[in-house]
């Protein structure tokens, strides 16, 4: 989908006096892309979407749209369209009022209006609705209406502020594929902003994460998931285990780390760090829980760890093992449910195993807050 | 026992509590419809509507009315748009001066209206002759200066009104609004101007009513155009008559009236809020069956009722006539009047010979005071000895007041003797 029309923050700054939101950053995003930003509250995502659609000027740098600067042009000047993460839909029009409101600005006549009311709500699989209030619909109901309204403008770039935060999980999950659906029937650039990295996998081409400002990996969900550029994508983006240590021995694509609990591991440096990490370095060592397996007793190797088992739970899809870990942290372990029959482990000492392609060394860094 | 005990007492209390604040509308609304010239409900004389009558030939009242409604109409305007320029810039203003810029804006309603008045005055005529216009220039006629006037602090009651509004606006409704394309200009006429309605029609009623009974600021501004209550005032100050009464019920009868009406839309707009509520999808895809206007609607009943009454009471008094009745109680007066001057007549007498005696046992020692009464403090009019007058009063000089005397000649002694 070339046909788009991309977006390019270049060397963009934004400071709230002395506290910098945004710390140089610099992002392509491809036309008819799903692009999300990831990261916790208040690591400065919402900003950057407001430089975007022009509700704020960067202290630096620029914002491009379509190769074009940005700056200077107010947000009713610029192609793009935001869904606020309130929806911010106007109370006191009808629905089919609310979605045209752009066209009605534009001296469009309500004929007009209310035929191109109708066909989006028929895209958004609300036809008749139109003649409601905002307050009569539902969660759901209103979501899609902020989209209609939005796509109305027919705009190139559509801005999504964390819309779907104050949905109920089922909802949510309904309306990842449906937004996901209509991304890819517009065919435009939908710039996406949330802190739940299951929205953001299982929508987005591209994700950037962003941690305190910055942006600390731009890559597509499957790299950011196996293959983490730092520390915080690391134990940001999914469930991670992490073993501190320092690297004792790098040897190309691998180190070995001396952890600080779990003796000596092997591990594949993620492909952001090769050739930078040097031996004598500080390091972490994650490894997924669903990438470990219960080893035979007795095992041991760069590539087995052995702890005191704490507690187990059963979640249904999978079996859950949680053993002492590094820091006061827990070691999860994953193990899928096919029927097989498990043993208790608890209280007693268990070996696990894992393949060192699965486990991922980054320099030492800051984890996100859990 | 002790619950019903409590219920009773609530239910006096409430009576009590009522009755202190509307007995008093009440009993002047009555007034009206005595044909007494004094306003008073007893005794009652006669039903009448010449008060109305009367209220509505009277020029002044007349006049002072078109005065207020115009400048009325004036202050809401100015009130208004400067409250809503205030709530906005309130809202706006940089945090940290929101405090002291909040304390500056409401002053006014804390400076009494006669400085205020005062300082208009003043204010606007060096200005005047700054520009060297004459008296009979815009910025001092009376009109212009009354409605700044009392726009100094009719506009704080309106901000207030407004801001209470506005601190409920999401701000996000105008950034949605610009984000789509609007102009600044279109996204405070099409989102905050829909949303702030409300409050700005309450704005307006209250800087209407500020305005209309405002009294202590007008009194310095007014120049030519009296206002209602200036000449209410100036015509209290010579008499009291159930004409002003008549004003009265009026104004009462209109604030019930729109009150109810107010009522009735309220409690539509809540039915008509429940009905599409409950409404079903298959409803909605055709028409909704909306509430009739009457259904669960108390207040439009009322309104009806009242309305009706208003028809029939003005119906009544183009066709009845209180005439026969005022004459059998002039009759009924004059001949009480004569009863009382014979009874009294007859008093004069029998002291005139008691002093005769006295002054012919004592001789002339004591001429110098026989009229000890007529240098007291009331000229002698509570004495019992003024309720004679001069011995050959005429019997026409005890009729009626005519209502010129100061306090509608309350202390009149005729008066007092009607009331015996």
């Amino acid at each position: 989908m070339s046909a788009g029309i991309g977006v390019d923050l270049e060397n963009l700054w934004i400071r709230f006096g002395d506290f910098v939101a945004v710390r140089d950053a610099n992002v392509h995003i491809n036309g008819g892309d799903f692009f999300s930003f990831l990261g916790p509250s208040g690591c400065g995502k919402t900003t950057i979407l407001r430089a975007v659609s022009g509700f704020l000027e960067p202290s630096e740098g620029n914002v491009l749209i379509g190769g074009k600067n940005m700056k200077g042009i107010g947000p009713n000047k610029r192609p793009t369209a935001l869904i606020f993460q309130n929806l911010a839909l106007f109370p006191l029009m009808k629905v089919w009022e609310n979605i045209t409101f752009s066209m009605e600005i534009k001296g469009a006549s309500a004929a007009e209006r209310r035929k191109r009311a109708d066909e989006l709500l028929d895209m958004i699989a609300l036809p008749g609705q139109g003649d409601k209030l905002p307050s009569e619909l539902s969660g759901g109901q209103r979501q899609r209406v902020a989209i209609a309204r939005a796509l109305c403008a027919k705009p190139d770039v559509l801005l999504l502020d964390e819309p779907l935060s104050a949905l109920d999980l089922k909802l949510r999950q309904h309306m990842r594929t449906e937004l996901r659906e209509i991304q890819q029937r517009v065919g435009i650039t939908f710039i996406y902003i949330t802190h739940d990295q299951g929205e953001a996998l299982t929508m987005s081409d591209n994700i950037a994460v962003m941690r305190a400002g910055v942006i600390d990996q731009i890559a597509d969900g499957k790299t950011i998931y196996n293959d983490p550029a730092t520390a915080f994508a690391a134990s940001f983006v999914g469930e991670n285990n992490v073993f501190r240590g320092k690297a004792k021995r790098v040897m190309g694509d691998e180190a070995l780390i001396a952890t600080n609990r779990s003796g000596e591991l092997v591990a594949r440096i993620s492909t952001a760090n090769r050739g930078k990490l040097a031996e004598g370095d500080d390091a972490m060592m994650f490894i997924r829980p669903e990438a470990f397996s219960v080893a035979p007793e007795g095992a041991s190797g760069d590539h087995f760890v052995t702890a005191r088992v704490t507690h187990e739970e059963f979640e249904g899809n999978v079996f859950n093992i949680f053993t002492e870990g590094d820091g006061g942290k827990e070691i999860k372990v994953s193990i899928p449910n096919h029927g097989q029959s498990f043993k208790d482990h608890t209280g007693q000492n268990i070996t696990l195993e894992y393949d060192t392609r699965n486990a991922v060394v980054v320099p030492a860094g800051e984890l996100a807050a859990e | 026992m002790n619950s019903s005990f409590l219920r009773i007492s609530i239910w006096v209390y409430l009576a009590i509590f009522f009755a202190y604040l509307l007995g008093p509308l009440v009993i002047m609304s009555i007034t009206a419809f005595n044909s007494s010239s004094f306003p008073r409900i007893s005794p009652w004389e006669c039903l009448t509507f010449q008060w109305f009558t009367e209220l509505f030939h009277d020029q002044r009242i007349l006049n002072g009315i078109k005065n207020s409604l115009i400048i009325g109409m004036g202050t809401v305007v100015l009130s208004v748009a400067m409250g809503l320029a205030g709530a906005l810039m309130l809202t706006q203003i940089w945090p940290k001066l929101r405090a002291t810029y909040y304390t500056i804006i409401i002053a006014p309603i804390l400076i009494p209206g006669v400085v205020l008045g005062i300082s208009t005055l003043v204010f606007w005529d060096r200005i005047n002759r700054m520009l060297g216009l004459g008296a009979d220039s815009v910025l001092s006629n009376g009109v212009f200066l009354t409605v700044i006037g009392q726009s100094t602090f009719i506009a704080s009651y309106c901000m207030l009104v407004l801001v209470a509004r506005l601190q409920r606006y999401d701000t996000a409704l105008t950034e949605a609004a610009l984000d789509l394309g609007a102009t600044h200009a279109q996204a405070f006429r099409k989102i905050l101007l829909p949303f702030m309605r409300p409050a700005i029609a309450s704005a307006a009623v209250l800087a209407f009513l500020a305005s209309f009974e405002n009294y202590n600021t007008t009194t310095f501004t007014f120049g030519e155009y009296p206002t209602l209550t200036i000449e209410l005032a100036q015509k209290v100050r010579y008499g009291i008559t159930p004409a002003i009464s008549a004003l009265a019920f009026i104004i009462v009868a209109l604030t019930v009236f729109f009150a109810l009406l107010n009522e009735a839309k309220l409690r539509r707009q809540e039915l008509v809020a429940a009905a599409r509520r409950n409404a079903t999808v298959q409803d909605l895809g055709g028409k909704i069956r909306l509430p009739g206007f009457f259904a669960g609607n108390m207040a439009a009943v009322l309104l009806v009722v009242f309305a009706v009454a208003t028809i029939t009471v003005v119906g009544t008094a183009t066709v009845y006539s209180p005439d026969q009745c005022i004459a059998n109680v002039k009759e009924q007066k004059r001949l009480e009047a004569e009863r009382r001057i014979q009874e009294l007549r007859k008093q004069r007498e029998e002291q005139r010979k008691q002093r005769e005696a006295q002054e012919a046992e004592q001789g002339g020692a004591t001429q110098s005071a026989p009229k000890p009464s007529n240098n007291s403090g009331f000229g002698g009019v509570f004495a019992p000895g003024a309720l004679g007058g001069g011995t050959d009063a005429e019997p026409e000089a005890e009729e009626p007041p005519k209502g010129n005397g100061g306090f509608g000649n309350v202390f009149d002694p005729n008066s007092l003797s009607g009331d015996q």
